[in-house]
């Protein structure tokens, strides 16, 4: 058992490192994005063999999935294949590469032994606190949401503004506020031409939209939980861009719905803050909600997920709309 | 060994065989258009037979309705994937491989 255990941990590394080196030998970018997804897709599988499965479930939505789909549309404003650096000028970024390689390699000699027993993560009596007593003090399953939405709530609406950071960068850039907008030639072709395409990308629609839902409101049992949950209502969305065009895409979801989303995510997450303040208690402690402290605690989780949820796909569909609105400028 | 581990057994191999034959094919084939078709087969009989015989082994039936939610989903966007592929392909004028051309 332990050997299957080695071999498939050894052959995913192998694939990892081979793709890794491929990617900085590729001069043409597709090809370079499709293996950074082939990338984010192998590391999401060690996640699953680390018995992370919150974590795995983020990597396959987001790096697999939405920024593929960005860094595409990316390309389809520049150039598809990387410039060629002369040899002198390499030198600095070879060096800084060594340097920062050379230090972590040296930070991971101080890492506890793989699978120890011994380490911190396993001695610490916080480890106690989080897996056993956190059943009484919230009173759901996945403990990944309650340090998440409830222990750590402070930390995640910190997460949730870099976020919301992230989208204001690219609305200022490549949004309204940007200069006058060129707007890109209607296509003599839309991939909706296709009826198969059509057809298929129709009837998944409502069950895409259907399952971030379940992943939303399922994060307190299982793996899950805003952030996925936010992620996959976006790709929906840009599913549905990509086949039936930007125009429809904007006719279901107009910007200025998208703009106001963006900060009601966070200004509910706050909201909720300041609530249980006003009812007596400190920032972000669900306890105060109602009257029996368990249902508090689901009441706030619920809050919480759910405004990430916001946040997180209208900033993605934002981004989306922002790349793929622009006039092609060549 | 019952006849469903047995038949299980014989589903997982034979899935593991589509989807080294799409992998072999991936390398083999001369041209995009048999590539994908070698691909194609990785997405569907591969992960198709694989699923039918996980299917035969599951001991709950919300894993079962998983795993057929899972199998249906694949059925419905490996093909369609392929399919949109090769006519992008046809669109940008990818040239076909005909006998006596030299691999691409």
């Amino acid at each position: 058992m332990t050997t299957t255990f080695t071999l498939i941990n050894v052959s995913l590394l192998a694939i990892l490192t081979a793709t890794a080196v491929t990617i900085t030998r590729l001069r043409a970018l597709y090809e370079a994005t499709m293996l950074a997804a082939l990338f984010s897709l192998v590391t999401a599988c060690l996640f699953v063999l680390l018995d992370a499965v919150d974590v795995a479930f983020t990597e396959a939505a987001v790096g697999v999935g939405i920024s593929t789909v960005l860094l595409l549309g990316v390309l389809a404003l520049t150039r598809s294949s990387e410039s060629v650096t002369p040899r002198r000028r390499r030198l600095p970024g070879a060096i800084a590469v060594l340097l920062v390689g050379g230090t972590l390699g040296y930070a991971s000699l101080d890492l506890p032994e793989f699978g120890s027993a011994d380490s911190p993560v396993q001695r610490h009596p916080v480890t106690e606190v989080y897996l056993h007593q956190s059943q009484e003090d919230i009173g759901i399953p996945n403990t990944v949401t309650s340090v998440l939405a409830s222990y750590r709530g402070l930390d995640t609406l910190g997460e949730l503004v870099v976020v919301f950071t992230a989208g204001l960068a690219v609305l200022s850039l490549l949004g309204p506020l940007a200069r006058p907008e060129r707007t890109r030639p209607t296509a003599d072709f839309h991939l909706a031409d296709y009826r198969v395409i059509r057809v298929v990308s129709g009837a998944l629609m409502p069950f895409i939209l259907l399952f971030a839902l379940y992943v939303l409101f399922h994060g307190d049992y299982g793996p899950g939980g805003g952030f996925q949950a936010g992620v996959i209502f976006a790709s929906g969305f840009v599913l549905y861009g990509l086949v039936f065009g930007l125009d429809r895409a904007q006719r279901v979801v107009p910007r200025a719905a998208l703009w106001l989303l963006v900060s009601l995510g966070l200004l509910l997450y706050i909201g909720l803050g300041v609530t249980t303040m006003l009812l007596g208690g400190s920032f972000l402690d669900y306890d105060v909600l109602a009257s029996d402290p368990d249902t508090g605690q689901h009441l706030g989780i619920l809050v919480v997920e759910t405004a990430i949820g916001i946040t997180v796909a209208s900033v993605m569909t934002t981004i989306f709309f922002g790349f793929a609105g622009r006039g092609v400028a060549r | 060994m019952s006849v469903i581990e047995v038949l299980s057994g014989v589903l997982l191999a034979a899935g593991a065989l589509a989807v080294l034959t799409g992998g072999v094919g991936m390398l083999r084939f001369p041209d995009f258009y048999t590539r994908i078709h070698a691909a194609g087969i990785t997405d569907s009989a591969g992960a198709g037979l694989i699923l039918l015989g996980l299917l035969l082994r599951v001991d709950s039936w919300d894993t079962a309705v998983r795993l057929l939610i899972i199998l249906l989903f694949l059925a419905l966007t490996g093909p369609t994937a392929t399919h949109i592929l090769a006519h992008a392909a046809r669109r940008d004028g990818v040239p076909m491989w005909r006998e006596g051309d030299r691999r691409q």
